[in-house]
């Protein structure tokens, strides 16, 4: 058996009086990838965003790594995390967001190289050419000296995945990566995902609506309603074989 | 009533000049100051103790609402009579607390709208990187707030420097203190105090050209589309 690498146990999170999430159990195992799929407002890119820090659960714990993301220990009893546990835990984990949030005042290369010079002190000779290996990867080495701003939608986003990867995280999560691109740019992205899921040996969370790449490259399918997951399994055992009616309802609306 | 006179001017003119490294470096140190204490003002404000937020922000609405010449009366001939606490501060110190405190709080805001100008997902990405918040502020958000700010910080640049004549008022030797001495001296006011308003004008013209060239510049560097873009709400 093979320890997971992210574990939720019964997390719930909510906002004001909104309970959007209600009860998230939950283990990914290293290299593993899960697609979590459901209607808006569900709650999935909450659950990503808890794992990112960006959000403090209500309750629950969220283990990364066989360490409590939120809770560390002091004096023998469980308190809340501060930032310097935060940051220990969450060094493992990298993100890609829906609107990109590239830096807009660094070049392409400054955007990949920042983190790993400033955060992780690395050398600048080998974080330069590591990051221009990783742009290379998604097909942008003649925009290095570029600007955020001069790049399409679909470039954004692939630098946007090459500026998590020189991280070199074990987790890597992506927030409706193609929800903010024009639809002839969806393409262009999802071959990269694509590539990754399949040459990286990291774990991967995506929070997607592009239901056909999710199926074909997820190991695992999370159906997330209401705030529970509400269905999980392989992407064939929740797409042919689940009685699930809202799930069944939600897959039609898709395909039609 | 008397006529213009060029020999008066002859006469004036050096004069004044010699005022003119007083006001300008008034002018810069006060602004100098203003620049600092307004970070002071922007962290003082960020203390994770409610009483002592509202003290401060109180406090800075209180410096705002009350004209300069009165904070600079109070610093120069109020504060040494303070017990325990006063002592004297010559003209010019007294005018760069004064002039500087007083600025500093509207540069505050200038600051302050610029911070607020980076999108949340700027921050955001900061954090999914690992940056520390020390990092985060230095390398992410403020190269990203301050080059937006600097027409605002420009203008106030040179609305302190049509201020700095308040001095005169505490006997800083700036060109007004001069031109209105040589005035009552000789009994002609016409001559200096033209002198001193085309000076005034020789200055902070000038100044607003270099500001605005500062500005295109800096947008350049940063990227004009992007800085349009974030100024109308939109994520880069």
């Amino acid at each position: 058996m093979i320890e997971p690498i992210v574990s939720f146990h019964d997390v719930h999170k909510s906002f004001g009086d909104v309970k959007v999430l209600k009860g998230i159990d939950l283990d990914i195992r290293p290299a593993e990838k899960v697609a979590i799929i459901g209607p808006s407002g569900s709650g999935k890119t909450t659950i990503i965003r808890m794992l990112m820090t960006l959000e403090e659960p209500t309750s629950g714990d969220i283990i990364v790594n066989g360490t409590n993301l939120w809770k560390m220990e002091k004096k023998g009893k469980l308190v809340r995390a501060n930032e310097k546990h935060l940051r220990a835990v969450r060094g493992d984990i990298g993100m890609v967001f829906q609107h990109f949030n590239l830096f807009p005042h660094m070049t392409i290369l400054e955007n990949c190289m920042t983190a790993p010079l400033h955060v992780k002190k690395e050398g600048k000779e080998a974080v330069k050419q590591r990051s221009l290996e990783m742009l290379e990867r998604v097909g942008l080495s003649d925009k290095v000296d570029q600007y955020p701003s001069q790049l399409s939608g679909g470039q954004k986003q692939r630098v946007a995945m090459a500026r998590a990867l020189v991280m070199r995280p074990k987790i890597m999560l992506f927030d409706e990566v193609t929800s903010a691109l024009d639809p002839e740019l969806v393409a262009e992205v999802l071959q990269v995902i694509r590539d990754i899921a399949k040459n990286d040996d990291m774990a991967m969370i995506l929070v997607t609506h592009e239901m056909d790449f999710a199926l074909d490259i997820a190991d695992k399918v999370l159906f997330l309603d209401e705030g529970v997951i509400a269905e999980q399994g392989t992407a064939r055992e929740v797409i042919e074989h689940s009685n699930n009616e809202r799930l069944q309802e939600f897959l039609h609306r898709f395909r039609a | 009533m008397s006529n213009w006179s060029w020999e008066v001017v002859a006469e004036a003119f050096p004069k004044i000049i010699d005022g003119l490294g007083i006001t300008l470096g008034l002018t810069l140190a006060c602004y100098g100051f203003a620049l600092a204490f307004g970070f002071i003002w922007l962290f003082m404000r960020k203390i994770p103790i409610r009483p002592l937020r509202w003290l401060i922000t109180w406090v800075m609405e209180f410096i705002r609402s009350t004209p300069p010449l009165v904070q600079l009366f109070f610093i120069y001939f109020a504060w040494p009579m303070v017990p325990v606490i006063g002592f004297t501060l010559n003209g010019f110190t007294s005018a760069i607390l004064g002039l500087g405190i007083h600025f500093s709080t509207y540069i505050a805001e200038v600051y302050r709208s610029g911070i607020e100008g980076v999108g949340k997902g700027q921050w955001e990405a900061a954090k999914s990187l690992n940056f520390s918040k020390r990092q985060k502020w230095t390398k992410i958000i403020l190269p990203q707030a301050i080059p937006p700010t600097i027409p605002m910080l420009g203008n106030y640049f040179i609305i302190m420097f049509k201020e700095v004549p308040l001095a005169s008022t505490i006997g800083v030797a700036g060109i007004l203190h001069i031109a209105n001495s040589y005035g009552a001296e000789n009994w002609t006011y016409l001559e200096p105090l033209t002198i001193v308003a085309i000076l005034f004008l020789a200055l902070s013209y000038p100044s607003a050209i270099i500001i605005n060239r500062l500005e295109k510049k800096w947008n350049r560097r940063f990227d004009k589309k992007e800085a349009l873009t974030r100024s109308k709400g939109a994520t880069a």
